[in-house]
């Protein structure tokens, strides 16, 4: 075998066994470097005879290029590991938890108020609030409730004094914007109301009211059931559900009805939620009383309008499927974090 | 209120179940609260009779009887200490199903026991389980105790709302239930009664429109001591009232029946005649429950020669009331106006029957016909001679007879449908409405007259509300309301409330929300400034003032939760502060101030528990940034300035007041450590609250244009007095520098080695950038040498070195 066989063989074998970059190295400059073998035969090329050197020179160089190649190649092999390596050493446990991703959250009854405001304001109803401590005017008078007239057995009240009370419903807003406004309007007054009660599974002594009220020139009977039955197919997010009014009596408006719809939990086949009756009693409603449009200075031949109120925390409680009013206020925290 | 069914069809039978009946009268407005049966299910009761009772041989306690079934003899042991020869009872024979269990024959301390003796509650009749349940003397031995005691019956529990008084009777729900169902009404067959005496009671009228009817009537010579019939107890029993004697029992009856309060005073005990007045203030009056009530000025009184003798309308007096011993009554059967007893029960802590139904309004015209059917009744069963009837009336101060107005289009308007004229006619008939068709300024409709049962009936609207409810609420259309719709303002130079709580929660904040009214104690501690408002009448004297501090509630909010093993807590809360300067002594709505504020508590580590942080306790600066999260939102963080207060909550040297444009805003700071410690409280707390109305403006953002020249940035340590606040030397900065500084970071603080005591060293980053041009090295240099220069003469800073 000539030596240039030899050599061909043996820098082969030496890229072929580095294992690493240095390595690799080493070889191409044994082989290839100034004075390098392959390099050293080029060099002696001049002693040959003339006629040999393209022949031989040719031969020389395939050997160098070929052996150049297999460095190129093993090279970008080495390389490649090299970076598996590393990225193999620093690779993570994506499991591990995010930093800071903790967040609060919104209480059930502010959530079912947000969502009732956001169904009304949709549909052109501005969100007004009033006063808490009221007085018994705006609270009772103003309202048809005349002192000792016997609905005010209903709302057992919280005084301060003979004048000053904590407002038993949002009602009294809903006077204050008919005392100051130029009918038409459409508001949605969300607030705190206050009756004197023993916090137990269904009562507390604070709780929740959303009431609306929607004066125009021509409003009906009609007008209302359609709004309420819209209204609550989209806050039970059920097209089919079945929604009754019966006839009852607020002092505020005249005819007054009761809202019921179909028990949600058992659809209306009668359950513990719904005392086995099917129904689910939701809100009141009726038309605007005279004697409270004319009281608050509105003229109730040219206006008629419409009221319904009705109690977030209890729909909270169907919604959520909470058990027992008294979580929403003793606020603890195992409580809280359910609600996102 | 509470009425049997079975009642009720005796006067109106519709061909409905118990469930569509109560179904139906909800859908009316009458709203059913709820339907028991009267007793269990039970069969093979019989009424029994005890024809011998002997010891038991073998047991003290234990009696064995002979009882009569009917057909035979029965021989039973029974253990009830009433057990005695002679009386009648429940007897369950062998094969009877009671309480789901079928009876056999027993042997009892070795005697064979063949049937059993019952108590109310074994028929689930009553709870009452002293004795054996005796049946009257004339109770037919071997009839089943379902058929003698009606018991096949439900009780059906009525929440009438207090416009519907005309149905507190029996006679007025069957009209209603007649009504609904199109039928004829058989209501009790009353006769004037002849009176077998002469002898009168004079009754003087003085309270005008209070009490214009008074019908009276003389009674002699009954005998109290007679047993009221079963059928009539069985009424009285399931509207939950107790038989007592025959006078009371038949008052009782003739109300729940016509709904007229009656009221029985013995004769012999009445001095001189009846004089109806109102009262005096100050007078007395001794009740029939034995109560002695001292009177306003404004309740009708009935008087004799010896004084008050009864509350008017609400009660009776003791003085003259009919007791074991009395044989001679007179009756009385009044119209009190609902005007003249609202009110008057309550206000005197009371809550009678009679109130109850005067108050909401009875038939002034059916006092005489309550009488005769009282007289009749009572006759009946305690004997006695009937005086004439005497109804003494004021004329002019009776109730009027209204005639109202009802036009078609109003009905129209009103319900959103057009009803046709006839069926409009048709519904007042059947409401029993006399009416006339008319025209009102060219507009066709009815004057309508309401009965005299119909208290409610004032207004044409009363009238609409009457013929909605006829048609049928859910028969009326359902329609969207159609009007014009204007875009709702939506002004951007302001913050939501929504926005702002979202951004608390994005920090890791629950809401909660406390009552308003909290412990005095706790917050005369936490808020001395203020004059809390307190309540008349408070559920416990914990939660007797209204809160001047979303604080009190939200501290005990955090202590529930450290209490159950939450260590770390942020609770937010937004509402009303309720507070009244402390010189005011004026309770009225202007004197306090009702403001609605953002507030929170935290409490713990800053992170929660997590692998990658090492956890660390929440100081100043992470509470700082939290609000200053919500301050970015507005748009003009620098608006808002902290500066060091002193509050009675909050820890000295650790507090911020915040002020924006110079206002308050709120404050934070830790809780005072001596609260802290009286809270039994651990761990540090942080306490903020924020005034929402200072946060809403906002700023609509004017868009600047970007410069396309190099930023170059200058850092310098300053040496500053420790009482040097940053935002002094931020404050210094500013003002020395020119446009050109677009930003200023404070980038470290230092205090220790190579500074001396009492002063402190501040890193801070310049960056100047020019909007048209780069800035020279020179120029930048200048700027800083004017900062620098500033910042020595007026903050004391020495450049370090």
């Amino acid at each position: 075998m000539s030596d240039l066989a030899a050599i061909q063989q043996t820098s082969l074998e030496a890229v072929a066994a580095a294992t690493d970059v240095a390595a690799l190295d080493a070889a191409r400059v044994q082989y290839l470097g100034k004075k390098g073998e392959i390099t050293g035969l080029l060099k002696g090329l001049g002693k040959l005879p003339a006629e040999e050197r393209p022949g031989a020179g040719a031969e020389i160089n395939r050997v160098k290029s070929a052996l150049q190649q297999a460095i190129t190649e093993k090279r970008k092999i080495l390389e490649q590991s090299a970076i598996a390596t590393r990225l193999e050493a620093e690779a993570i446990d994506v499991t591990l938890a995010g930093r800071n991703a903790e967040i609060g959250g919104l209480h059930p009854v502010t959530m079912v108020l947000q969502r009732i405001e956001n169904f009304f304001r949709g549909v052109g109803y501005e969100v007004v609030e009033g006063p808490e401590i009221e007085d018994d005017y705006h609270n009772f008078e103003a309202l048809n409730l005349p002192e000792h007239h016997p609905a005010r057995a209903m709302h057992d009240t919280f005084y301060f004094n003979p004048q000053l009370l904590l407002r038993t419903h949002t009602s009294p807003v809903q006077v204050r914007v008919m005392e100051t406004r130029e009918p038409p309007f459409r508001i949605i007054c969300p607030g705190k109301v206050y009756r004197v009660d023993q916090p137990d599974p269904s009562h507390l002594p604070m709780f929740h009211q959303i009431e609306g009220l929607l004066i125009d020139h021509e409003s009906s009977f009609a007008e209302l059931k359609g709004t309420i039955v819209e209204f609550l197919r989209a806050f039970f997010e059920r097209e089919d559900l079945k929604v009754r009014f019966r006839p009852s009596y607020f002092p505020f408006t005249e005819p007054s009805a009761e809202v019921d719809v179909q028990c949600v939990h058992c659809d209306g086949k009668g359950c513990r939620v719904c005392g086995n009756t099917g129904w689910l009693e939701v809100m009141g409603s009726g038309m605007v009383h005279p004697n409270v449009l004319e009281t608050s200075g509105i003229d109730s031949e040219k206006f008629s309008g419409f009221a319904f109120g009705m109690g977030p925390d209890r729909l909270a409680l169907l919604r959520y499927g909470v058990d027992d009013l008294r979580h929403y206020l003793d606020n603890d925290l195992r409580f809280l974090r359910q609600f996102k | 209120m509470k009425l049997s069914e079975n009642w009720l069809r005796e006067f109106v039978n519709p061909k409905l179940t118990t469930d569509e009946l109560v179904e139906q009268l909800t859908m009316a407005g009458l709203e059913v609260d709820g339907v028991t049966p009267v007793a269990s299910e039970f069969s093979k009761v019989v009424v029994g009779e005890l024809l011998e009772v002997n010891p038991h041989p073998d047991a003290d306690k234990l009696v064995v009887c002979k009882v009569s079934g009917g057909d035979e003899t029965h021989q039973v042991v029974c253990g009830a200490p009433n057990a005695r020869a002679g009386i009648k009872v429940p007897f369950a024979l062998v094969g009877a199903k009671l309480a789901g269990h079928k009876l056999k024959k027993a042997k009892l301390r070795g005697v064979e026991s063949c049937g059993m003796l019952c108590s109310e509650r074994e028929l689930g009749i009553s709870d009452s389980h002293e004795g054996l349940m005796e049946l009257p003397l004339d109770a037919p031995v071997g009839e089943s105790m379902r058929d003698y005691l009606q018991l096949d019956d439900y009780i059906i529990d009525l929440d009438l709302t207090p416009n519907r008084s005309d149905c507190l009777g029996m006679t007025g729900l069957a009209r209603e239930t007649g009504l609904l169902n199109s039928l004829d009404v058989q209501y009790p067959k009353i006769e004037p009664i002849a009176p077998g005496i002469e002898d009168v009671f004079s009754v003087e009228l003085e309270s005008g429109s209070a009490c214009p009817r008074f019908v009276g009537r003389v009674i002699r010579n009954i005998d109290l001591k007679a047993q009221t019939p079963q059928w009539m107890r069985e009424k009285l029993r399931r509207s939950d009232i107790r038989s007592i004697d025959p006078v009371v029992d038949v008052t009782n009856f003739v109300m729940l029946e016509l709904n007229h309060p009656m009221h029985a005073y013995d004769l012999q005990k009445l001095t001189g005649r009846i004089v109806v007045r109102q009262s005096i203030k100050g007078e007395k009056v001794t009740l029939l429950d034995g109560s002695e009530v001292e009177l306003d000025a404004d309740t009708v009184l009935i008087t004799d020669e010896s004084g008050p003798i009864g509350m008017g309308g609400i009660m009776g007096g003791l003085s003259t009331a009919v007791t074991e011993g009395s044989r001679d009554i007179f009756l009385e059967c009044a119209f009190f106006s609902p005007k003249s007893v609202a009110g008057r029960a309550r206000s005197y802590g009371m809550n009678t029957d009679a109130a109850h139904r005067f108050e909401r309004g009875v038939d002034w015209q059916g006092q005489t016909n309550a009488m005769e059917r009282a007289t009749t009744l009572l006759l009946e069963i305690a004997g006695g001679e009937a005086g004439p009837l005497v109804d003494t009336v004021l004329d002019d101060q009776l109730p009027k007879s209204k005639k109202v107005m009802l036009r078609a289009d109003r009905i129209k308007r009103l319900l959103g449908v057009e009803i046709p004229g006839a069926d409009i006619n048709n519904m007042l008939s059947r409401l029993g409405f006399a009416h006339d068709s008319a025209e009102f300024d060219g507009q066709k409709g009815w004057l309508v007259s309401a009965p005299s049962h119909r208290f409610d009936i004032d207004i044409e609207v009363d009238l609409i509300e009457e013929i909605s409810r006829v048609f049928g609420y859910n028969n009326l259309p359902v329609r969207t309301p159609v009007t014009s719709l204007t875009m709702a303002a939506m002004p951007e130079d302001e913050l939501t409330l929504d926005r702002m709580r979202d951004q608390v929660v994005t920090r890791g904040y629950q809401e909660a929300i406390t009552y308003s009214f909290v412990d005095p104690a706790l917050q005369a501690d936490l808020d001395p400034e203020y004059q809390a408002v307190a309540l008349a009448n408070p559920l416990s004297s914990e939660m007797s003032v209204m809160r001047t501090t979303l604080w009190t509630g939200l501290l005990k909010s955090l202590i529930y939760n450290l209490n159950r093993q939450q260590d770390r807590v942020r609770l937010f809360e937004t509402g009303l502060r309720f507070r009244m300067d402390l010189n005011q002594q004026e309770l009225t709505l202007e004197n306090i101030t009702q403001e609605k504020v953002l507030a929170g508590v935290v409490c713990g580590d800053q992170y929660a528990e997590n692998w990658a942080d090492r956890s660390q306790a929440i100081d100043f600066y992470d509470i700082k940034g939290d609000l200053e999260s919500i301050f970015a939102l507005t748009g003009e963080p620098d608006s808002f300035k902290f500066v060091n207060t002193e509050h009675a909550a909050l820890q000295k040297g650790q507090s911020a007041e915040i002020l924006r444009h110079g206002g308050n805003v709120g404050y934070l700071g830790p809780l005072d450590p001596e609260i802290q410690h009286k809270l039994d409280i651990r761990s540090q707390v942080y306490l903020f609250e924020l005034k929402i109305d200072e946060l809403i403006t906002k700023s609509i953002t004017k868009s600047a244009p970007l410069s396309r020249y190099p930023v170059v940035r200058r850092d310098i340590a300053v040496v500053v007095d420790q009482v040097i606040s940053a935002l002094a030397v931020r404050d210094c900065v500013k003002s020395a520098a020119d446009d050109t500084l677009q930003n200023l970071k404070l980038f470290d603080v230092y205090q220790g080695k190579g500074i001396e005591t009492n002063r402190k060293s501040l890193a801070l980053g310049l960056t100047f950038q020019h909007p048209s041009r780069t800035l020279t090295d020179e120029e930048i240099s200048s700027s800083m040498d004017k900062i620098i220069a500033s910042l020595e003469t007026e903050v004391g800073a020495s450049l370090r070195i």
